[in-house]
């Protein structure tokens, strides 16, 4: 179990064209990039071997919009809607991490309140990422059934969103120095009954695939990496972790509230496409746990720093007074200045380290903004991973990532 | 990162440049040395520099030396982190591959190839990730490069508003 079922370089398999009856030839193989299992537009030419993978070139950039050419021309507010195209399916954890670049940058600390109301939305979002993830590798190769189980929870989640800040994807909640909006008794009370039953869910999620042995088999030993390789690879995220490599940026560089909760990082042994099912089941269960005690701790207080050069003004003064509404539309057209510098800031977003790597030459808008999305990094291995396994198992590598385009091609 | 480790790092290289600032160590190193450099991270028992976070490139238009090639590096073990830095001069766009040492490099240093023009040496596979594979308009990152693109869009036709409106 775990290694592949024949040698990864197929080359010099013995086979004689003249001497054998019947014709060989290695064929060509092209896929996508409009195919289903895809999640957005990726195409992969494979050289195939009768059924064996002998190669597989991705070719990317199908979704590339120049997100980091229009950073370059935006000022610091006006990207934060920008980041929520990245990884559509995990909004919040995209502007966290634009966000916390630009705050080490103008060294500003944020209230209580606001990190941990940070710390729950991307657990939160990590939840309906893994949620999005389940349903829809499951789906890919056969296993219809659990996509309608996890899409219901993902509701529950994105209509928290949307009451909590009025959009169910691209969300724009996070601001420079806090939050856009304060989170709502109803939002906490709700999210309290959500999490009461969740964990029974996941059990069911669970009896629905691991007495199902057709998903166990596509999965186990399928599209297998070594840690060794992993590392080497930059691989983040759940792929790292199911070959038993401890790296999570929320451990390894603590950030938010995740100092001040109870929480553990699942690690796999095996590396192979179940082990990252069973991580990504895990950190399910850790992010409720982490949630749970966010909202046993969270304090009272402001949601933004109060640094008026930087900072919106409240919401209810913007409507009321003159000067707050001119101090509002001063920031989100002008923006703000940022002194001259560069970081690299980086959080573990539900695909692996998702990081912003910011160059200020002083100024309202960044001379650079490098975004490192795990997703395209992840797809560096895909080729290695690919190697000798069936052409039927393609769709379950792809899978195995929790690849979204967006993200990878930006 | 441990004042030690810096100071190892600054005994053993006396041509490389430290610069910490934001709680970030960075290290300016000449092009010639680079390889030598990122092996020594990565081989060093005590740095161990064995995962490569980022590789990407800044422009300067206005400096002598117009591209700067960043490596980020981290250390799973040590738990620590690296910022390499090297200038590129425009006319001669060039820069060792770091694939031999780090697989992970190989889409990395593509994208900088590709949205730069950097050109990395003995790289196996070096062709555009991003933008199509005959695309030849530049490289969009550069920042003579406008943001709503260059010639492509003027080729499309576009109805008049009037002509819409019959």
């Amino acid at each position: 179990m775990g290694e592949p079922v024949i040698d990864h370089y197929a080359d010099d398999v013995e086979v004689t064209p003249e001497k054998s009856p019947r014709r060989v030839e290695d064929m060509l193989l092209n896929m996508g990039p409009q195919h289903p299992a895809t999640h957005g537009v990726l195409r992969i030419v494979l050289d195939l071997e009768g059924e064996i993978i002998v190669k597989a070139t991705p070719h990317l950039g199908y979704l590339h919009r120049g997100v980091e050419k229009l950073a370059e021309d935006a000022t610091y507010t006006q990207i934060i809607p920008l980041t929520d195209r990245l990884d559509y399916i995990c909004a919040m954890t995209n502007n966290y991490a634009f966000v916390r670049a630009v705050e080490k940058l103008l060294q500003i600390t944020i209230p209580q309140r606001a990190e941990y109301i940070r710390t729950i939305v991307s657990e939160m979002q990590r939840l309906s990422g893994h949620l999005f993830w389940l349903g829809t590798q499951a789906l890919d190769i056969g296993a219809m059934t659990v996509f309608f189980y996890t899409f219901r929870e993902r509701e529950v989640l994105l209509d928290l969103f949307e009451l909590l800040c009025g959009a169910r994807l691209t969300v724009s909640y996070f601001r420079v120095g806090g939050v856009d909006r304060d989170m709502t008794d109803e939002v906490i009370d709700r999210l309290y009954k959500f999490l009461e039953t969740f964990p029974e869910k996941i059990d069911e999620y669970n009896t629905l695939l691991e007495t199902n042995r057709i998903w166990v088999a596509r999965t186990k030993g399928v599209a297998f990496i070594s840690g060794k390789d992993a590392i080497n690879f930059g691989l983040t995220g759940p792929v790292l972790r199911a070959s038993g490599v401890h790296y999570d940026v929320r451990k390894a560089q603590p950030y938010g509230v995740y100092d001040k909760v109870e929480w553990e990082v699942p690690l796999g042994k095996n590396g192979d496409t179940y082990d990252r099912y069973w991580i990504r089941i895990e950190e399910m269960r850790q992010s409720a746990k982490i949630i749970k005690q966010c909202l046993d701790q969270i304090p009272k207080g402001a949601i933004a720093a109060d640094l008026p050069m930087i900072t919106y003004p409240p919401r209810e003064r913007v409507m009321t007074d003159m000067e707050s509404l001119i101090h509002h539309f001063m920031i989100a057209t002008r923006g703000f200045e940022v002194p001259e510098g560069e970081v690299y800031s980086s959080i573990e977003a539900p695909k692996g380290e998702l990081g912003f790597y910011i160059v200020s030459q002083g100024g309202n808008k960044p001379h650079r903004c490098r975004i490192r999305p795990p997703s395209f990094i992840n797809m560096g291995a895909f080729d290695h991973m690919a190697r000798g396994y069936m052409i039927a198992d393609i769709v379950t590598i792809f899978g195995t990532y929790d690849i979204v385009m967006g993200e990878c091609d930006r | 990162m441990q004042k030690s480790v810096v100071e190892k790092i600054v005994a053993d290289w006396n041509t490389v440049v430290l610069k910490e600032a934001f709680e970030e160590v960075s290290f300016s190193v000449p092009r010639e040395i680079i390889i030598a450099f990122l092996k020594y991270l990565h081989e060093d028992i005590a740095l161990d520099f064995d995962h490569i976070t980022d590789l990407t490139a800044v422009d300067f238009p206005n400096e002598e030396a117009r591209f700067e090639v960043v490596y980020q590096l981290y250390s799973i073990e040590k738990n620590h982190r690296i910022r390499v830095k090297v200038r590129v001069p425009e006319d001669d766009c060039t820069i060792d591959s770091a694939t031999g040492i780090w697989k992970g490099a190989n889409f990395l240093e593509r994208e900088v190839y590709d949205m730069y023009g950097v050109v990395f040496n003995h790289h196996p596979d070096l062709r555009r990730i991003l933008m199509t594979e005959d695309y030849n308009e530049g490289y969009p990152l550069r920042k003579d490069f406008p943001v709503e693109g260059r010639g492509w869009r003027d080729s499309f036709e576009f109805l008049s508003e009037q002509k819409q409106g019959n």
